[in-house]
């Protein structure tokens, strides 16, 4: 079966009398069929013919990577590395959020929205900071994101930043057609860009709204572009696929602290190994008062809130 | 049935429990060091540091009464710590470039957390499990901690509040960008 493979024409794409093969002949013609159908124009042959990243070999891997890094630097004009890390054995994350703490500055917000290369224009966050009335508890129903007073916090009110949870049982996972988006072994729940199909049903199915989707052509200058990226991480998205939180894994995956919990200025967010004994976020579990976002709906997720007074 | 000697033992390990947990987490000497803790240096306002710079014990005379000082007036101002504090509750009085602890043991600025703890001393030991403040660095390897003082002023402990980043753009204000973006 070594003729699987997919086709590596050295450059662009060759010549209809240059196929080799009667599975490169078909190949080349299905894509291009494909393409005139769909009006998917800009995907080149390769990335239409690409397989789902589990099942790539490392050479394909090796390959794509390649091709990825070739057009950003054609998009951003400097060098972009796309990693590919696994996850390291005998590591699952965990991540907790001081709720007693927390101002609602937002500096979480914008310190993400660089290191992952959220679009700036859409906007795209994938952190949403709620604004809660104390007398009120932890009710969606007396939430607000849009908050914006000269200082915080303000009188009365605690926040509550809501991002992708990490879930055990990933409701986003469970409704995907195509399997273009899974649970990691070390715990973050990641999308394959180049094998989703926009279908949206993630987004409906994720009761914390944190999954994001490309309705244009992502935006960012390309000096605010972070060259430090993950294939499954923080490399540029194109249009028409969805995104979520990664816990950074770009950094988290080479023993940093993820950029949100870099930047906060009270300290709030907690993050660490769930199966180090000595880990502070087990230190945090045994013994805050801790709780889960939405327990009701048994998503299981590895993000946790606690009460750190 | 003579209980007697192990009456003796019990009372033996008693009393060594008791020793072991009475002795304090650090020993005395150990007060002016970090105990190992990598921390930043302290915020020191422009110029003031060291204080024996000024305070050398020959140009001023200590003064140990508490009263209005003529200097540090700024400090003065925004001294909200606690009821009935004023300078010679922390600062040392011999040596200005150190702290003290209320029992007179002195204290580097660098390990002012000590000095801090003894009041605060649930925060202290959150501080030292990584649960209260902030760590940066590697999750599973060197990390860098902050001190107390680098978010709380001393003179004023309480966090002051900040200007919030701009708030998200509503879906509706995406809609209309959207079009002339692509």
């Amino acid at each position: 079966m070594t003729d699987i493979k997919p086709i590596q024409p050295p450059t662009g794409v060759p010549e209809s009398g240059a196929c080799g093969s009667r599975r490169e002949f078909l190949g080349t013609a299905v894509a291009t069929v494909a393409m005139a159908l769909t009006g998917c124009g800009k995907l080149s042959k390769e990335e239409f013919l690409q397989h789902n990243f589990r099942e790539l070999s490392k050479d394909e891997l090796k390959t794509i990577i390649a091709r990825l890094e070739r057009e950003y630097e054609e998009k951003y004009h400097k060098a972009v590395k796309v990693g590919n890390e696994p996850a390291m054995p005998g590591v699952i994350f965990g991540y907790a959020l001081d709720l007693s703490r927390c101002i609602g500055c937002r500096r979480c917000v914008y310190a993400c929205v660089k290191e992952n290369n959220q679009s700036r224009d859409p906007q795209i966050q994938w952190i949403r900071v709620l604004e809660m009335d104390k007398e009120e508890g932890v009710n969606i129903q007396h939430a607000e994101q849009y908050y914006n007073p000269e200082e915080v916090p303000r009188e009365g009110h605690f926040y509550m930043p809501v991002q992708c949870q990490q879930c055990k049982r990933p409701p986003c996972v469970k409704v995907c057609p195509v399997g273009a988006t899974w649970r990691e072994k070390d715990g973050i729940v990641v999308v394959d860009y180049n094998w989703c199909i926009g279908c949206r049903y993630c987004m409906a199915a994720c009761p914390y709204g944190a999954r994001h989707f490309n309705w244009g052509e992502p935006h960012i200058d390309a000096a605010d572009v972070n060259p430090n990226t993950h294939y499954l991480g923080n490399r540029p998205r194109p249009k028409g696929v969805v995104e979520k939180c990664t816990f950074c894994i770009q950094r988290t995956r080479k023993g940093l602290y993820p950029a949100c919990v870099e930047i906060c200025p009270t300290g709030s967010r907690k993050f660490g190994n769930l199966l180090d004994a000595k880990s502070e976020i087990r230190e945090i579990l045994e013994n805050k008062r801790v709780f889960k976002f939405k327990e009701d709906l048994n998503t299981q997720p590895n993000f946790f809130y606690f009460y750190g007074v | 049935m003579n209980t007697r000697p192990i009456q003796f033992a019990g009372l033996a390990l008693l009393l060594l429990t008791a020793t072991a947990f009475a002795s304090p987490p650090e020993k005395k000497g150990d007060a002016s060091a970090p105990e190992g803790i990598q921390v930043p240096k302290p915020p020191f306002s422009e110029g003031i540091f060291p204080c024996t710079s000024c305070h050398d014990g020959k140009s001023m005379k200590v003064d140990t009464h508490r009263r209005e000082l003529g200097m540090h007036s700024e400090i003065q101002e925004i001294l909200h710590h606690g009821p009935n504090r004023w300078c010679l509750d922390c600062h040392d009085a011999q040596n200005r470039d150190r702290l003290h602890l209320a029992g007179g043991e002195p204290v580097a600025f660098t390990a002012s957390y000590l000095l801090c703890g003894q009041c605060h001393g649930d925060k202290l030991r959150d501080w030292r499990l990584g649960i209260h403040g902030k760590r940066t660095g590697s999750w599973n390897g060197q990390k860098q901690y902050l001190l107390c003082v680098n978010c709380h002023n001393p003179h004023s402990p309480h966090f002051k509040p900040l200007k919030p980043m701009p708030p998200p753009t509503r879906p509706d204000d995406i809609k209309m960008a959207k079009g002339g973006s692509q």
